[in-house]
């Protein structure tokens, strides 16, 4: 790690400056817009951002100031983040789906001065909010409709700033430039806020340091150059597309494409064909099940082809990308199959181009992940934290394993504690939890050791790192024995049928679940099957949708009894839920992780009926609309038992 | 304030212009039946006027004949300033009055973008031959139109189905759909026949919030046919009701829902 700058470029803004003149032409930005990519090159960014930068000094932000940046991605977004640090503030990105209390929150929490929305919908948001947030100033917006009548003291529209800042340029320009040659390395990047499973989000500042040597290890790592294209649809609020939207493409100077609106999304993908391209698990299953789905109702012979070349490339397709020897036949019969099939599906998907693909977050189901990388796309997996600017562990080129993580990423050292607990330090290791001491404390020690929360090992094969379950979702059954919760909730999600799922039986004799179904498969099937349905409700408490989870419930009891250390694990019984697990609710956290704590107290009666016997239940549940009403839904529920295969008592106690 | 000849301004602030049309004495009958029975009333420019009553009451017969669709029998409309001979659905059209009907009329089998494109008509004027070679003004006058198009896709946040045949949509975008080839012929009148009619509560909070949005963001008069109360209600300046073919309400809502005709209307009387 170095204490000085790399190539003596110590901030976003000072890279801004370097590409603008060394990828003066090339294109930075990219945005649809009335059915056209849009285009602003190095050059133009740099324009776009000082004009800002300069509204913004004429509207009174001062050094060390938070600026909220609310919005779904759209370049807008990325230049006012890059012009608040330019002129010695600090972007807060926000969840722009967030409700108003939270939003409150961060924004009280960091005592944010200005912030920079989308359009109306933010704007009457933080209208409502603002007599909370008593150092709240100004707001800029960028989409004018419907805000003609607002009123407009503290209000401000984006290109209006911009024309201001271009209007007060003698005026200011000397100020700007001497606030951004104070940036260095140790200064602040950005703060953003963990969603956080438990308790109120914390917000976790990053500084030059750890955006930049992350950014710039990580490129290498992949040799990412200027000519990589990605698309930006991953919240803004969440530090991976601040590496990738951000760092790594200041670093690298490549473009970032924004969709033009989110339901464009996958045309946007196809249309643009990223080469450097990241997405969550679901979103790779979401693509698998459309696939799948689409193919149940293709003819016969496009079916016939499809099955048999897909065949052959779970076969040698992974050997291929990997550069593994493979037979001249199998090898001519590959790129028969990648004419006819792998090209022009790797087409429809937008993954044509991609050289290289990351997932992370959550864990693939195997299934799921081989499917891609039969296809010949690199999709590898990474697993980070916003603490460590993302990069924990990452697999390289022809390493690729779908139950591990893979290795230490550039300049990160990581240790496994004696109860199984993944620690870390790095370049890329967070300053501290803004106005938190006792959380930075005992999260991140003296010597720089950052506890990740989740117990993993090392494989003792290849020294990948393999992660079990988050540390503190790890317990014990009543009788001691280990209780991983999210191993067994995984590999009920690897079905397509089933969204989410949780898992109980911490402290308790046996286990037993919750199961949302997955709308899109379900109703799919249903269709297919002429049954009908008028809701999600009706749908998921049908008998013959009951009897699906079922056999998926018991196939995966029987893949748990082969395991030694987890049989135990198996589900007894489970309850299908009658409605979606919902950030809205707090059910689960925005980056769609499951809140334990909440869901067991909410549905405590159903977890109740679980555990007593019975095998129905009458339940009224509390749900969130979009716009923060609330309203109720009553279901009555069937409890199902799963049949469980027999495993003795382990003769060994499990080492503590 | 209603009747001040030079507009008025609303309570939030958006400023109403004077009358552009007026109905005077209109009387339409089918045979022996007697659809609109001496209505008159006006429409002020930039405001949200709306029709409602009962089924029957004959308010898509008074969208017909402010649209052209009907000559009435008896009666003059009036349109900005002078009065109107009786004329055919497209001369109408060519005024500048644009609408949607209450049975959904796209072209199924053709996308959104060229469904929209279709209300474009007005503003292409290129010959044959030339639209034939796809040269000069064709091309010139295509590109231009598919512009203002692609604004009115992005203001109706209609991006997603650009592309899509429109027999394959839902119900609620097929309505934002038409909605959008009658916003194509830049309006100065826009007439929407039960624009939420079948829609979900949220479907309606979005079209309510489109009408509200178009009224401001373009200044076209809307005059709208209703059945739900509380959409009416929030956003019409001006209400008209209808019972029977006659009208027995005129006046802002709060003034028509307080009409003890009007509650007659709705609620129906004993008949003794």
């Amino acid at each position: 790690m170095s204490s000085q700058a790399a190539e003596g470029l110590g901030s976003i803004p000072a890279l801004l400056q370097r590409n603008a003149h060394r990828f003066a032409d090339r294109p930075a930005y990219r945005e649809k817009e009335f059915g056209i990519w849009q285009c602003w090159t190095w050059a133009d960014t740099e324009r776009e951002i000082e004009t800002l930068a300069l509204g913004l000094l004429n509207l009174g932000v001062n050094r060390g100031d938070f600026v909220s940046v609310i919005g779904r991605n759209r370049p807008h977004f990325y230049w006012a983040m890059v012009a608040a640090q330019s002129v010695g503030a600090i972007p807060v990105p926000l969840y722009q789906d967030a409700a108003a209390e939270e939003m409150a929150f961060v924004m009280d929490h960091c005592g944010a001065r200005f912030a920079v929305v989308e359009d109306q919908e933010q704007v009457d948001k933080l209208i409502d909010i603002q007599d909370q947030l008593h150092q709240f100033e100004h707001m800029i917006y960028i989409d004018p409709r419907g805000l003609r009548k607002y009123d407009h003291r503290r209000l401000h529209q984006f290109s209006h700033v911009q024309e201001q800042g271009r209007a007060a340029r003698e005026e200011f320009l000397a100020e700007l430039k001497s606030r951004r040659e104070a940036l260095d390395y140790d200064s602040t990047c950005v703060m953003l806020y963990t969603s956080g499973t438990t308790g109120k989000p914390k917000g976790v500042v990053l500084s030059n340091r750890n955006i930049i040597e992350a950014s710039k290890s990580s490129s290498e790592f992949d040799n990412l150059t200027e000519a990589e294209e990605v698309l930006a649809y991953l919240p803004m609020a969440w530090v991976g597309d601040f590496i990738f939207s951000i760092g790594q493409a200041y670093w690298c100077g490549f473009c970032v494409n924004c969709p033009e609106s989110a339901d464009t999304m996958q045309t946007d993908l196809r249309e643009i064909g990223p080469t450097y391209y990241f997405a969550p698990p679901r979103v790779f299953e979401g693509q698998l099940t459309n696939v799948m789905i689409r193919m149940e109702d293709a003819g016969r012979l496009k079916k016939w082809l499809f099955d048999t070349f897909m065949a052959h490339a779970r076969k040698v397709g992974p050997a291929i990308l990997d550069g593994r020897p493979v037979g001249a036949w199998d090898r001519l019969k590959y790129a028969l199959g990648n004419i006819l099939i792998y090209g022009p599906l790797k087409d429809t998907l937008g993954f044509g181009r991609v050289r290289v693909g990351y997932t992370a977050g959550e864990a693939i189901g195997p299934e799921i992940f081989d499917f891609y990388r039969s296809l010949g796309i690199n999709l590898k997996q990474l697993y980070g934290q916003t603490e460590a600017s993302v990069f924990i562990t990452l697999h390289p080129d022809g390493e690729v394993r779908s139950d591990t993580v893979g290795v230490a990423a550039p300049g990160v050292e990581i240790r496994i504690a004696e109860n199984g607990e993944v620690y870390y330090r790095g370049p890329g290791v967070f300053e501290e939890y803004y106005k938190n001491p006792e959380s930075t404390a005992s999260t991140k020690d003296a010597e720089g050791w950052v506890a990740t929360g989740d117990a993993g090992f090392f494989d003792k094969e290849n020294g990948h790192l393999r992660i079990i379950d988050r540390a503190k979702d790890v317990g014990k059954m009543a009788d001691g024995r280990l209780f991983a919760p999210k191993y067994v909730e995984n590999k009920l999600k690897f079905f397509p049928n089933i969204l989410e799922a949780v898992v109980f039986g911490n402290d308790r004799d046996k286990c037993t679940a919750f199961v949302n179904i997955d709308l899109n498969a379900v109703g799919n099937w249903a269709e297919r099957n002429n049954i009908g349905y008028a809701s999600y409700q009706e749908l998921a408490g049908h008998p013959k949708v009951l009897e699906i989870m079922r056999g998926h419930v018991e196939e995966v009891n029987r893949s748990l009894a082969s395991d030694p250390m987890l049989a135990h694990c198996q589900v007894h019984r489970f309850i299908v839920l009658h409605k979606e697990l919902d950030p809205d609710d707090g059910e689960i956290t925005r980056t769609r992780k499951v809140r334990r704590g909440v869901i067991s107290e909410k549905y405590a009666d159903l977890l109740n009926a679980l555990y007593d016997g019975s095998d129905e239940i009458s339940t009224r549940t509390e749900v969130t609309y979009e716009d923060g009403r609330k309203g109720y839904i009553n279901a009555t529920l069937k409890v199902c038992e799963a049949e469980v295969v027999p495993v003795e008592a382990p003769e060994q106690v499990a080492a503590e | 304030m209603l009747d001040a000849p030079e507009g008025y301004t609303t309570e939030d602030g958006r400023k109403i212009g004077g009358v552009v049309m007026e109905m005077k004495n209109i009387t339409l009958r089918f045979g022996g039946v007697v659809a609109i029975k001496d209505i008159s009333f006006d429409i002020r420019e930039g405001e949200i006027r709306a029709i409602i009553g009962p089924n029957g009451a004959g308010k898509s017969s008074m969208l017909n004949v402010i649209s052209g669709f009907y000559n009435p029998q008896e009666g003059e409309v009036w349109y900005k300033g002078a009065k109107r001979p009786p004329m055919k659905p497209y001369q109408v059209a060519r005024q500048g009055i644009a609408r949607t009907f209450q049975n959904i009329a796209l072209f199924d089998g053709m996308s959104v973008l060229d469904n929209i494109m279709t209300g474009r008509i007005r503003q292409m004027n290129a010959g044959l031959f030339s639209q034939a070679l796809w040269k000069g003004r064709a091309e010139r006058e295509e590109v231009e139109n598919r512009g203002a198009v692609e604004k009115i896709i992005d203001f109706l946040e209609i991006q997603h189905i650009r592309k899509t045949p429109v027999g394959r949509l839902p119900y609620g975008l097929k309505k934002r759909v038409e909605l959008a080839r009658a916003l194509a012929a830049e309006p100065s009148i826009l007439l929407l026949d039960e624009p939420m009619a079948g829609m979900n509560v949220e479907e309606k909070e979005d079209m309510s919030r489109f009408v509200l949005d178009v009224n401001d963001e373009f200044g076209t008069t809307i005059v709208l046919i209703e059945h739900d109360m509380g959409v009416v209600m929030d956003l019409s300046d001006r209400v008209v009701v209808m019972d029977y073919g006659r009208k027995i309400g005129d006046g802002t809502p709060d003034e028509v829902r307080t009409n003890q005709a009007v509650i007659d209307a709705y609620l129906g009387v004993a008949h003794d």
